[in-house]
């Protein structure tokens, strides 16, 4: 039998039996359409955090000061600490081998006016270093000056929207606000690079690191972001960081330091929790439509064996029947599998509308698998009933009595 | 002038089966021969085993013991994939309730053998067109079997069952669903068919069709209670074998 005469067969076959076609059809979209849409959506995920972490570099850490137990779950973001870490600590800090660039951090909401405008913003005191660590880059004017970092001086970087809530369309380069009781001059406007670690920049504010303790009453820092010379060197100068820290700190060891590294082991629990979710269900609802093809083909079987009798007294052999079969179900996996990949794009197409940070999207290899295992369940569990159409004996299948006459 | 070979020759055929804890018999030790052109009619009771003997002529079914020759081949050794070549290239079937692809048009119907058979659609058409033409269906070729009357249906059968130009044609019970006036169409175009070189075996219940066969076989119980020549000429009665030599005139009347 020639392929295309073949294919003609059973697209008649199909067309006619439209109903059993349609539950088919609809039962192996779905699940190729499950498995895509979670891929996508946990593809989706995983690079929006991999780009959230991606703002720091491989190479710094993030101290805190308290001590915190970080075997599992996601290291303290806030910390509360008996002993401060102190400016001295990071200026300590600066002066280790491996270390290229500290920036201590401050932060904290304080009220923003100029003229009559005013609004709480989100306030951060660090250095210049700070812009480099965090990959900020200024859209006008320049960063924060280099100042020895007990040293204030009255100036300002602020976010792109911070700078539109203050002065509209104002120019605001060299205009000075207020922030708590001081005034600052701004020297820069942030480029809108968007969320990042849960901060939105463009709404914040940043000033000297001093000024930000006179501002705050605090002398202790919030964070101390420190940049290593390569990566290489990571474990041993968080192990010297945290000697040298114990060492000024009397003997204590109160402070925490994070690495990219561990808040991705952290995230990877969840993301490996989120694949195996995916693997389960795409898995149950390949099984579900394999036990669907397989039952279908099997009812197939059971009404078409006087046309399998008939096929057979015409001379088609045993394997050109289980062929007719098993390219019947082929076709339905390959035309469900194709019509779920366009709706799990499209729901994602829909998805990334709504959410335009999250870079929803299926990769070609889950499309290419799930498209793949579709095929070959439906082969696998088609393949029963075919055998069973081609091993009936021509005399059996053609007196079939409980079909119809045709 | 050469003396032509049986086309077909049953040697001690026996085909049994068990229902419930009994064993039956459907065929009995048959010794059969069948020359090229001949037609036949097989008669009998129900159970008798004139379908089971028709389904192993047409390699439908294995025999239990014995030997079936089509052309000289011994077809019990051979592979269920060889029978069903001989199937496709040598034996044509009618059967009674048609089994007509409800879902394929009578063109499709007919075709069916060809593309199985693997012959590319340019070649196919010629032929169907013939077989079309000649069972003149040209204006019902695009109906599905549904919207065919009964004797429509079993020419549209007829049609398929000759189209890949079989020596052998084999038709169970073929008016068994029709009316008087299409069955007796059907038979016609069978009768011209054999008249065309077609080898014909009729099943039949009724007697008036068996008769019209030059030679008629009697099945009780399994076996071939008779084997009567219906030639004017010899009309005599020649017990389980009679290779005819030579083809005799048809009988002038019904």
């Amino acid at each position: 039998m020639r392929t295309a005469d073949l294919i003609a067969f059973n697209l008649k076959l199909i067309e006619r039996q439209r109903l059993r076609s349609a539950m088919l059809l609809a039962a192996i979209a779905i699940s190729v359409m499950a498995i895509n849409l979670l891929t996508g959506i946990g593809e989706g995920g995983k690079q929006f955090v991999l780009a959230e972490f991606n703002l720091l570099g491989k190479n710094v850490l993030i101290m805190l000061p308290g001590k915190r137990e970080t075997t599992g779950g996601i290291p303290p973001l806030t910390g509360e600490s008996t002993r401060d870490l102190t400016l001295r600590d990071a200026q300590a800090i600066a002066r280790l081998g491996n270390v290229s660039a500290v920036a201590p951090l401050i932060a904290g909401k304080i009220e923003i006016s100029h003229h009559k405008l005013s609004r709480e913003a989100f306030t951060i005191g660090s250095n210049r270093a700070f812009f480099d660590i965090r990959q900020l880059e200024v859209a006008q004017g320049k960063a924060l000056p280099q100042l020895p970092l007990e040293q204030s001086q009255a100036v300002c970087v602020i976010g792109s929207k911070l700078r539109k809530e203050l002065f509209g369309s104002k120019p605001a380069l060299g205009q000075w606000l207020r922030a708590g009781d001081s005034r600052f001059r701004v020297i820069g406007i942030l480029k809108d690079k968007g969320e990042g670690l849960g901060f939105d920049m463009s709404e914040a504010i940043i000033v000297p690191v001093a000024n930000a303790q006179a501002l705050f009453n605090q002398a202790g820092l919030f964070r101390v972001f420190i940049e290593l010379r390569s990566f290489e060197g990571l474990q041993k100068s968080q192990r010297r960081i945290l000697a040298l820290l114990k060492e000024r700190h009397e003997g204590e060891e109160d402070v925490t330091i994070i690495t990219q590294d561990s808040l991705l082991s952290a995230f990877e629990n969840i993301l490996n929790t989120l694949t195996l979710a995916v693997a389960g269900i795409a898995g149950i609802s390949m099984l579900v439509a394999g036990i669907l093809i397989m039952n279908v083909s099997l009812i197939a079987v059971s009404q078409r064996t006087r046309e399998i009798g008939l096929l057979k007294a015409l001379g088609c052999p045993g394997r050109t029947v289980a062929l007719i079969f098993l390219s019947e179900a082929s076709i339905m996996a390959l035309s469900g599998a194709l019509l779920g990949i366009l709706i799990s794009e499209l729901l994602l197409y829909i998805a990334r509308g709504l959410y335009p940070t999250i870079p929803f999207g299926t990769p070609l290899w889950a499309q290419l698998g799930s498209a793949l295992i579709a095929t070959v369940t439906a082969l696998l569990f088609a393949a029963i009933p075919a055998q069973k159409a081609a091993n009936m004996a021509p005399v059996d299948a053609l007196l079939d009595k409980k079909a119809g006459q045709a | 002038m050469i003396e032509p070979k049986a086309m077909i020759e049953l040697q001690q055929l026996s085909r049994s089966f068990q229902i419930g804890d009994q064993w039956v018999h459907a065929l009995d030790h048959i010794d059969l021969q069948i020359a090229h052109g001949e037609y036949l009619s097989v008669m009998g009771p129900s159970g008798s085993g004139k379908s089971t003997l028709l389904n192993m002529l047409g390699l439908l079914d294995m025999p239990s013991e014995g030997e079936y020759l089509l052309n000289q081949t011994a077809t019990s050794q051979l592979s269920e994939e060889g029978r069903a070549t001989l199937r496709r290239e040598h034996i044509g079937f009618v059967f009674q309730s048609y089994h007509l692809i409800p879902r394929l048009t009578a063109r499709e119907n007919i075709e069916l053998p060809l593309i199985l058979a693997g012959i590319p659609p340019k070649q196919r058409k010629p032929l169907a067109d013939k077989v079309i033409a000649r069972l003149a269906l040209t204006d019902r070729a695009g109906h599905v079997p549904n919207q065919l009357s009964g004797g429509q249906r079993q020419r549209v059968a007829i049609g398929r069952a000759i189209v890949m130009k079989p020596q052998l044609l084999l038709a169970d019970e073929p008016t068994g669903n029709l009316d008087s006036v299409s069955g007796r169409e059907v038979i016609e175009l069978l009768e011209e068919l054999n008249d065309e070189g077609i080898t014909l075996l009729v099943v039949t219940h009724d007697q008036a069709i068996g008769d019209r066969a030059r030679r008629e076989l009697k099945m009780i119980d399994g076996r071939i209670a008779n084997d009567t020549n219906n030639s004017p000429a010899s009309n005599s009665t020649t017990p389980n074998s009679a290779l005819s030599t030579q083809v005799p005139p048809r009988p002038a009347a019904e």
